[in-house]
């Protein structure tokens, strides 16, 4: 915490759990899909689902999907922008049991490429957020770091590729976390680094033969 | 998260004879990796946003929710003009009460505003700086010196307490916001580390045990008006600090007794919108107008 945290920060409008934690989610979803988002099926849990109306959270969260700041001032306006920008969204709400976050929402994205991603975040107050959850892959994404996010084959080695790569364009590397549905199908794999990820890693892990899929974050928490 | 003392930083301020918003300036700068210039430039700017937040609200623009909207305004004619000897807190308080209820319908009807350190409570330093300001003709310069005091305050209160209304309590928001602007006007005024100490004290501990109860869990009723309220108690407080009066409790152990107020609240007391005033026939009845029955927050 520091002093732009409690003068701070600045946004739109009227909840920094409900409205600017809502731009963040849907902006770190947007950067997981990698492109633009075309269409977006959105599940809202909770106090999201009861009270995201009145606190624009719908608004926030397409705000976000299509990569704005949660400054940014169109945010009440973002519905007539997601369909000058050709991306159609659908709410609903959905119930997840008592054991998720309050504040929970369910993207199901979908760009021009094939596939539909799906993932799990929720507001955890303050504005600050976590993703919990990546095509059915546990995991936990804060969006405070520049991070580096990989779905790969489970086999030896992967990692010490992955984190060879880094060391060598001298990223340090602040905190890493793999998940795995089971032995030796595949995983996904957080790296959390300090500073941004350079191109050039992204190329290299890229044509790693395990990798399935690789994805540079920017940090959402400005 | 480190403990920090407000006590002890008072005291550094006073042993370097700085007075506590340059002794601010300095420890924060060197903190964040900023030059002093650097970081008034940013308080500067955060200021901006505050003051176009009053005039947004002033405009009389009403919220996302519809409860409410055009508050700021209406105090504001009330209070200035032909008959401004009518309005009982006299021109300055009335007006900072005006402008914390418009920054904080700025907020609730998706304006752009800076959290300071909420968004339900981000009326209430506006106010208070932006009135004085005003009436004193106080620059920018010395007004973001006062906004980094109020920061430095605000440090405190969430390393040994919280400022969110879900862990703490409206205490925490608006009582934190009042005790953040009245230690912010003293070191304004040119008050000692001390009364800057004493005026968040007072503040804050006029606002402990202070609910959050939002109707239907929206950041407008009661938050708005509490802005005002809370502007108010700030006045209140620097004016008894700078008159030297002292409050008994320290300000550290004050921020204490709120975290430990907060702790002892119930969940529904707790922005959950299930007690206080959202629970209330007509807080039902407007939860049920805006959600429909079939969302009712008691469901
Ligand atoms: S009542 Fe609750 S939501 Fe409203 S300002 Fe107070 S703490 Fe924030």
């Amino acid at each position: 915490m520091n002093l732009f945290d409690v003068i701070g920060p600045i946004m739109i409008g009227p909840s920094s759990s409900h409205t600017a934690g809502a731009v963040r989610l849907g902006r770190l979803a947007r950067e997981l899909l990698g492109e633009p988002v075309v269409a977006a099926d959105i599940g809202l849990h909770g106090s999201f689902a009861r009270t995201g109306k009145g606190h624009g959270t719908d608004r926030a969260l397409i705000a976000g999907l299509m990569g704005w700041q949660t400054d940014d001032a169109r945010i009440p306006h973002a519905f007539e922008h997601a369909s000058h920008a050709g991306l159609t969204f659908h709410f609903e709400m959905v119930c997840l049991g008592d054991s998720a976050h309050p504040n929970t929402v369910v993207f199901a994205l979908k760009g021009q490429s094939e596939g539909v991603l799906r993932i799990t975040g929720c507001s955890v107050g303050g504005g600050r957020i976590k993703i919990t959850e990546i095509n059915g892959f546990p995991l936990e994404l804060t969006g405070d770091f520049a991070a580096l996010v990989t779905l790969h084959q489970d086999r030896p080695g992967v990692i010490h590729s992955v984190t060879g790569i880094l060391a060598a364009r001298a990223v340090n590397i602040a905190e890493m976390r793999v998940s795995r549905r089971k032995r030796g199908s595949t995983a996904v794999m957080v790296i959390d680094v300090d500073g941004a990820v350079p191109d050039e890693v992204v190329s290299e892990v890229a044509v790693l033969p395990q990798i399935l899929a690789v994805r540079r974050l920017n940090p959402v928490v400005e | 998260m480190e403990k920090l003392s407000l006590s002890a930083w008072l005291d550094e301020a006073n042993a370097s004879t700085l007075s506590f918003g340059r002794f601010c300036l300095q420890t924060q700068a060197l903190e964040l990796e900023l030059t002093e210039i650097e970081l008034s430039e940013r308080m500067k700017q955060t200021l901006s946003v505050m003051q176009q937040a009053i005039a947004y609200g002033l405009t009389g623009v009403r919220s996302t929710g519809g409860l409410v909207g055009g508050v700021g305004l209406q105090l504001q004619q009330y209070s200035t003009g032909d008959q401004a000897a009518r309005s009982l807190l006299g021109p300055l308080a009335a007006k900072a009460a005006a402008y914390a209820l418009a920054a904080n319908e700025a907020n609730a009807a998706m304006g752009k505003i800076c959290a300071a350190p909420t968004a339900g409570s981000s009326g209430v330093l506006p106010g208070v700086l932006f009135a004085i300001a005003e009436d004193r003709g106080i620059n920018q310069d010395d007004l973001s010196v006062a906004l980094l005091v109020a920061g430095a305050i605000g440090m405190v209160i969430a390393s040994r307490a919280s400022l969110s209304g879900a862990e703490g309590g409206c205490q925490a928001e608006c009582g934190s916001a009042a005790a953040m602007a009245a230690g912010a006007v003293v070191d304004l005024l040119g008050g000692s580390p001390d009364q800057v100490g004493h005026a968040a004290a007072l503040a804050l501990k006029n606002l402990l045990g202070l609910v959050c109860d939002p109707v239907a869990g929206l950041v407008e009723v009661p938050c708005v008006k509490r802005n005002a309220g809370a502007a108010i108690i700030a006045l209140l407080a620097a004016d008894m600090a700078l008159a030297g009066i002292k409050s008994v409790i320290p300000i550290d152990e004050v921020i204490d007794a709120m975290a430990t107020v907060g702790r002892a609240m119930n969940a529904d007391l707790r922005e959950t919108g299930l007690g206080g005033l959202a629970a209330t026939p007509t807080g039902l009845e407007c939860a049920e107008r805006i959600f429909g029955a079939k969302n009712h927050p008691l469901e």
